[in-house]
């Protein structure tokens, strides 16, 4: 609700702080993406000495960088599944059933994602040295599930507090089990909150160093290669072209699960 | 025992230590209407959860038309409930919504539209099917929710004050609409409510609850007229309690009874009463002008207040404003009290 009596207009100082927030926040970007077309191999050097496209070609050949690739693609889903599956169900317990606790509960979920990455990495190596569990892949997956259960856990008990919960007996009253009601009442009620809660634990999962560097064993997910790239300079340029192929990839979940949840919440506003 | 629709047996339901249902007795016949009146935190919902499966009984037993129901979920039970809420699926369009029941039970496509069509025309939604919920009134979506539970045809049909969120005058409509409903379909109805005026126009017979018991049952003229304890009577309309001395001095009894005040008939010293008669001076400490009738508060001389209300028949406010501070005789038939328990 925008308040009328100060005018519809943002004052200038306003407009320059917003122009200088976004440029702060963006320029940096297209000069990664500048780069990525630099005739230089070895240095930061501005202006561009000149523009060519080859070290896209180059980024074709290299098999590390699409094995990484895959690998961090293969972690984000399978922990977004996870995080869906179990984050869903811990907010059902939370929400509908009140157990002794509960609130700790809920409290101990969301703490993860609080708690510096570094923590959470050192606590889940030893954890998972002392279990004599080897590193592996299913191991960041793990590291990865901890922070990504959170979001959607946060996103699905939101909705769930905002859903009248009598659609549920009304469900059951008109003839529906369980099974009926949570495909037919609770899915569609909670679709929105786990599209947006996935997306956004995807790329959570998928741009992760920290825990990741403690939790692989010798596999480098993407970011841990573009990390070892900037210590190990082999055609820098090539670490441009991955990063603007991954801001263009990312650029359509981040903006279509933006729309989503502004969509759900304006109709959501409607029916109160 | 055939045409009852619902027997509780020595049914109550604790939280806690707290006793919602305290050992409730209760037959419902087939195809009445039944309300259930009481307070907030009465029992009187909680009776009507038990009955639908959404809440199970401490101990005792709940029979559907000759069945034993206490155990069975929700959706095991021929029952339907309107909702307080409405409860309609925000995601769903009308149709679906009226429709859900049948689409559970697998009636195919075409049945399920004419079914819909006729449940439509049945609350004057004709028209409605492909909207939704959030581009309803109040009073359209008290009547999707009425549609979609009688669709399916339940032996029974649970309303849990469904016309609170409503205003009066649509209220009072409903209240009309509802009835001639009951009657068309002739299914048993339940009614849960807290307003004693809803429930005397609709009911064919009245629970008056109260802490988890039940006080009274009977039609609304019982209730109204011979309220079985000084609860009915001061929660069913207003009444005067009268007990101890001052019952002593009026009927010869120190048992206490109830009065209505529209009963009692204001008077002077010059009227002559007849045998059948109860008569008590007193003065006029309040007069309040309310249109349709003036409400009197008269302190008896004897000790104690009765509440007097006369219909406005021939007078205007400033005839009935002169009462103020005048010696009266009240006056009523005998028959028309009501001595209560407790």
């Amino acid at each position: 609700m925008r308040s009328k009596s100060y005018g519809d207009k943002a004052s200038l100082g306003l407009k320059l702080g917003a122009i200088g927030t976004l440029l702060f926040l963006h320029v940096p970007l297209w000069v990664i993406f500048l780069y990525s077309f630099t005739t230089d191999e070895s240095t930061y050097s501005f202006p561009l000495p000149g523009l060519t496209t080859k070290w896209f070609g180059v980024a074709l050949q290299r098999t590390d960088l699409w094995d990484a690739l895959k690998l961090s693609l293969q972690v984000a889903s399978l922990a977004t599944v996870a995080a869906l599956i179990l984050g869903t169900l811990a907010a059902a317990a939370v929400y509908r059933s009140n157990f002794f606790g509960r609130d700790a509960v809920s409290f101990l979920l969301v703490l993860p994602i609080a708690l510096p990455g570094i923590v959470t990495g050192i606590a889940l190596r030893s954890a998972i040295g002392s279990l004599e569990i080897p590193f592996s892949f299913w191991t960041i997956i793990i590291g990865h599930a901890t922070f990504c259960v959170v979001v959607v856990y946060n996103n699905v008990l939101a909705r769930f507090r905002r859903m009248q919960s009598s659609q549920i007996e009304a469900s059951m009253d008109l003839g529906a089990n369980s099974f009926q009601t949570f495909r037919y009442i609770v899915l569609p009620n909670i679709a929105t909150a786990l599209l947006a809660g996935g997306m956004l634990a995807f790329a959570l999962s998928f741009d992760e160093v920290i825990v990741t560097t403690f939790t692989a064993g010798q596999q480098s997910t993407l970011p841990i290669w573009i990390f070892s790239q900037l210590v190990r300079p082999r055609d820098r340029p090539v670490t441009n072209v991955v990063a603007t192929i991954v801001i263009l990839i990312t650029f359509l979940p981040i903006f279509f699960a933006q729309k989503i949840s502004a969509e759900s919440s304006d109709t959501e506003g409607e029916t109160k | 025992m055939t045409n009852s629709a619902i027997r509780f047996d020595k049914v109550s339901r604790y939280f806690g230590d707290v006793k919602a249902v305290d050992a409730v007795d209760l037959e419902i016949q087939d195809g009445e209407f039944f309300s259930m009146l009481g307070p907030s935190g009465s029992g009187k919902t909680t009776c009507l959860r038990m009955i639908a499966g959404f809440d199970r009984p401490t101990s005792g037993s709940i029979h559907l038309y000759g069945q034993e129901v206490s155990d069975l979920p929700p959706y095991d039970r021929d029952v339907n409930t309107v909702f307080q809420d409405y409860a309609l699926f925000p995601h769903m369009t009308i149709g679906d919504n009226i429709a859900y029941g049948l689409m559970i039970k697998r009636v195919p496509k075409a049945e399920r539209a004419k079914r819909v069509d006729e449940m439509l025309d049945l609350v004057q939604l004709a028209g409605f099917a492909a909207r939704k919920p959030s581009q309803l009134s109040g009073g359209q979506r008290q009547r999707v929710a009425l549609a979609r539970a009688l669709i399916n045809h339940p032996k029974v049909l649970l309303l849990d004050e469904p016309l609170g969120a409503l205003d009066l005058k649509l209220r009072q409509q409903m209240q009309v609409e509802l009835k001639s409903i009951q009657k068309r379909v002739g299914i048993t109805f339940i009614f849960v409510t807290h307003d004693q005026e809803e429930a005397l126009t609709m009911s064919d017979r009245i629970a008056v609850f109260n802490q988890g018991k039940i006080e009274q049952i009977g039609s609304p003229s019982d209730v109204y007229e011979r309220p079985a304890s000084s609860f009915v009577a001061g929660f069913v309309g207003t009444s005067n309690l009268v007990s101890g001395e001052v019952a002593k001095r009026i009927t010869g009894s120190d048992q206490k009874f109830s009065i209505r005040p529209e009963k009692i008939h204001l008077g002077s010293a010059s009227n002559v009463l007849t045998e059948t008669m109860y008569k008590a001076n007193g003065t006029v400490r309040d007069v309040i002008y309310l249109g349709l009738y003036t409400r009197y508060l008269v302190s008896l001389d004897d000790g104690g207040d009765l509440v007097v209300i006369e219909q406005n028949l021939k007078t205007t406010s400033m005839d009935v404003l002169k009462a103020r501070d005048q010696k009266v005789v009240l006056f009523w038939e005998k028959d028309h009290i009501s001595r209560v328990g407790g």
